[in-house]
């Protein structure tokens, strides 16, 4: 510019300022259209809780339910199966349980309410795959002795979903709060007191 | 050009810079006379994604991005729609030769250095395209949601759960639900549809501005601007046009007939281009037998599965990604050309191009333990050669070469010792030979023998 006739520190406090302003208007007008990303209303709603009967499973049985869109597994597990928790802990990375996936209710070895019945939500906990129940002992490697197998990335769970060491996994699957309405009959999605409350 | 027409032009360039812009960019613009085989895929890339936006605009019109009716507005267009299937391939099939196309082109920058000074920015420009491709070409597989769409995209978004503390919030943000869902699809065509290829049309605008800023490379990495003629313009240059347009319209052709057999013949390349588990629709209760990405994504993929801990994967897929970003100021020899580098650095970018497809091969397959060691391997083979090319930027002493030689192995010695466990012992250490040999190669070589030595960089093209 011709005229330098001016004060440049007047001038650069004004773009600055006004820089400042803008930059501030920018971030909040991005707010709301990052914001609109997240969960909506509706997706936040949708969890009713499941309600599932299992009386009429036979020891061994796995079914499979749906809830929060997720899959949901419950296993009536035979005395077999049952004895092979206790013999497994140096091989897995959390066997007491210690890490928040589950319920207090279900921190114990059995990771379940009663031993028989095992509630599980079915997602891998290192990227989210389904794992498969392979019950059969000695069919993943020689040593296995039942479980489930994760064939995305070879995860493996023992048969209260613990999770082995060494295997890119490293929690426990997750139990979801579920409680018995009467005997033969869960309630998937709230805890007792969940629902007393 | 009869008189109506050349006035027409004036009235336009008084106006518009159409003249000027078709000097600058094509018929003034001078390339260097000897460029090969590899500098078709510049050209093919741009005709790709032509194919790719004409095909997908048509698949809008009648695609419906709803988690109820996606998986069969999908079939739809492959059955009641009038040449329907035709337009899906061309899209399906692009997507894979878009890939082939850029990893080539790619290559031929490693092998002719063409990301080296002054063209870092055009590089930088090149790899945030690449990126953008991956982006795009990942959404758009979730798009016909069938049952490979879905769990993929749940694998892949579920790495950024990985991430310490914000893990969660963020991939919950990104799929704007708790699992993959409507919500999901819905975005997901947004910014397949739009976002993206703005994105991507920009930054291709940036690449080929940056290309001629700066002037291309070619073959032999001299540069030709070092050597004009009286009248300014390079003497081993030859104009764009016609002599590249008409080479490149030669390559279209080729690029075409070879693109039309896979599409009529075989779309699906044997569940290579598109996965077999895709044509059953999204179950949110069976997660495919095996998952594996489609092709152009397994090689980081297997670098992902190939580090235990979930979160450190997620870090070395990235810095796998990342690393190629700094390739200019990683190689730092001032030779640009593969032709008078010397042979150890040709069998070192040997290895790293024979590394990729393992690792890519790798990822195709489901996890054994021989599989999950070798993936370890072969990641540890794509950083060390990018380590190993920064220590071919100079010539070095033998303390140099021992030195580096034994650290690298013992880092990686060390590693296989940390995560050393009865069950492993020995595939760890019948796999130890891989890193081992090729540090012996590529680190002792240099000084054991006359391999290291480069050759005299001409003046001038020598073709």
């Amino acid at each position: 510019m011709a005229n330098d006739d001016f004060d440049h520190g007047r001038r650069k406090a004004l773009t600055g300022g006004a820089a400042i302003v803008g930059g501030v208007g920018a971030v909040i007008t991005a707010w709301p259209f990052i914001a609109s990303m997240n969960p909506s209303a509706s997706a936040l709603a949708a969890g009713a809780p499941v309600e599932v009967d299992v009386s009429k499973m036979q020891p061994g049985q796995q079914i499979q339910e749906i809830w929060r869109r997720k899959p949901v597994w419950i296993i009536r597990r035979t005395p077999e199966m049952i004895k092979t928790l206790s013999t497994l802990t140096p091989k897995l990375r959390d066997p007491g349980s210690e890490e928040n996936q589950q319920p207090a209710f279900a921190q114990n070895e059995f990771r379940s309410i009663k031993e028989e019945f095992l509630v599980l939500i079915g997602i891998c906990t290192h990227l989210g795959c389904s794992p498969e129940f392979r019950p059969e002992p000695g069919t993943i490697s020689s040593s296995w002795l039942g479980g489930f197998y994760c064939a995305c990335h070879g995860s493996r769970f023992d048969l209260a979903g613990r999770v082995y060491k060494n295997v890119p996994a490293n929690k426990n699957l997750e139990v979801p709060p579920y409680y018995f309405m009467s005997n033969g009959r869960i309630l998937i999605g709230m805890t007792r007191e969940e629902a007393a409350a | 050009m009869s008189g109506i027409a050349r006035g027409l032009l004036g009235w336009i360039d008084a106006r518009f810079p159409l003249s000027k812009m078709w000097r600058e960019h094509l018929s003034e613009y001078y390339a260097p006379k000897n460029f090969n085989f590899w500098y078709f895929f510049g050209s093919l890339a741009l005709l790709v994604l032509v194919i790719q936006i004409l095909s997908g605009i048509f698949l809008t019109m009648h695609y419906k991005p709803d988690a109820e009716l996606a998986f069969a507005s999908v079939e739809h267009i492959m059955r009641d729609v009038n040449w329907g299937w035709l337009i899906r391939y061309m899209h399906s099939t692009g997507a894979s030769f878009f890939f082939i196309v850029i990893y080539l082109h790619m290559f031929r920058a490693l092998m002719y250095g063409s990301f080296k000074n002054p063209r870092e920015l055009l590089w930088v420009f090149g790899m945030l395209i690449y990126v953008a491709l991956m982006a795009e070409a990942f959404m758009g597989y979730l798009l016909p949601w069938g049952n490979m769409s879905y769990w993929g995209a749940q694998v892949i978004i579920n790495l950024f759960n990985t991430i310490p503390y914000i893990g969660e919030a963020i991939s919950e943000w990104i799929r704007g639900d708790f699992v993959i869902s409507d919500a999901t699809l819905n975005r997901f065509f947004s910014l397949h549809v739009i976002a993206v290829p703005l994105a991507l049309l920009a930054l291709v605008v940036g690449h080929i501005l940056a290309l001629h800023e700066v002037g291309s490379n070619n073959p032999d990495g001299v540069e030709i601007k070092k050597n004009k003629g009286a009248d300014g313009i390079p003497v081993d240059s030859v104009p764009f046009h016609p002599y590249y347009t008409v080479k490149d319209i030669f390559g279209a052709v080729v690029f075409l007939g070879i693109f039309s057999v896979v599409v009529f013949f075989i779309p699906d390349m044997y569940g290579y281009f598109l996965e077999h588990a895709n044509f059953d629709p999204a179950s949110a209760l069976n997660t495919p037998d095996h998952i594996a990405p489609i092709w152009y994504f397994t090689p980081f993929y297997t670098v992902l599965r190939a580090i235990p801990d979930p979160f450190g994967g997620f870090v070395g897929m990235s810095l796998a990604i990342i690393v190629l970003f700094f390739l200019p100021w990683i190689d730092r020899n001032p030779i640009k050309s593969i032709r008078y580098r010397s042979f150890l650095f040709k069998i070192n970018l040997l290895i790293f191009a024979v590394t990729f497809f393992v690792l890519g091969y790798l990822g195709l397959n489901a996890v054994t333990p021989l599989y999950s060691q070798l993936a370890l391997r072969f990641t540890e083979l794509y950083f060390l050669f990018f380590i190993v090319l920064w220590t071919y930027s100079r010539s070095r002493g033998v303390v140099f070469w021992i030195s580096s030689f034994v650290i690298l192995l013992g880092i990686i010695t060390l590693y296989d010792v940390f995560i050393n466990t009865s069950e492993r012992t020995e595939l760890i250490w019948q796999t130890w030979s891989i890193p081992a040999a090729y540090l012996v190669i590529t680190l002792l070589l240099p000084f054991l023998t006359r391999l290291g030595s480069e050759k005299e960089v001409p003046e001038r093209l020598t073709s």
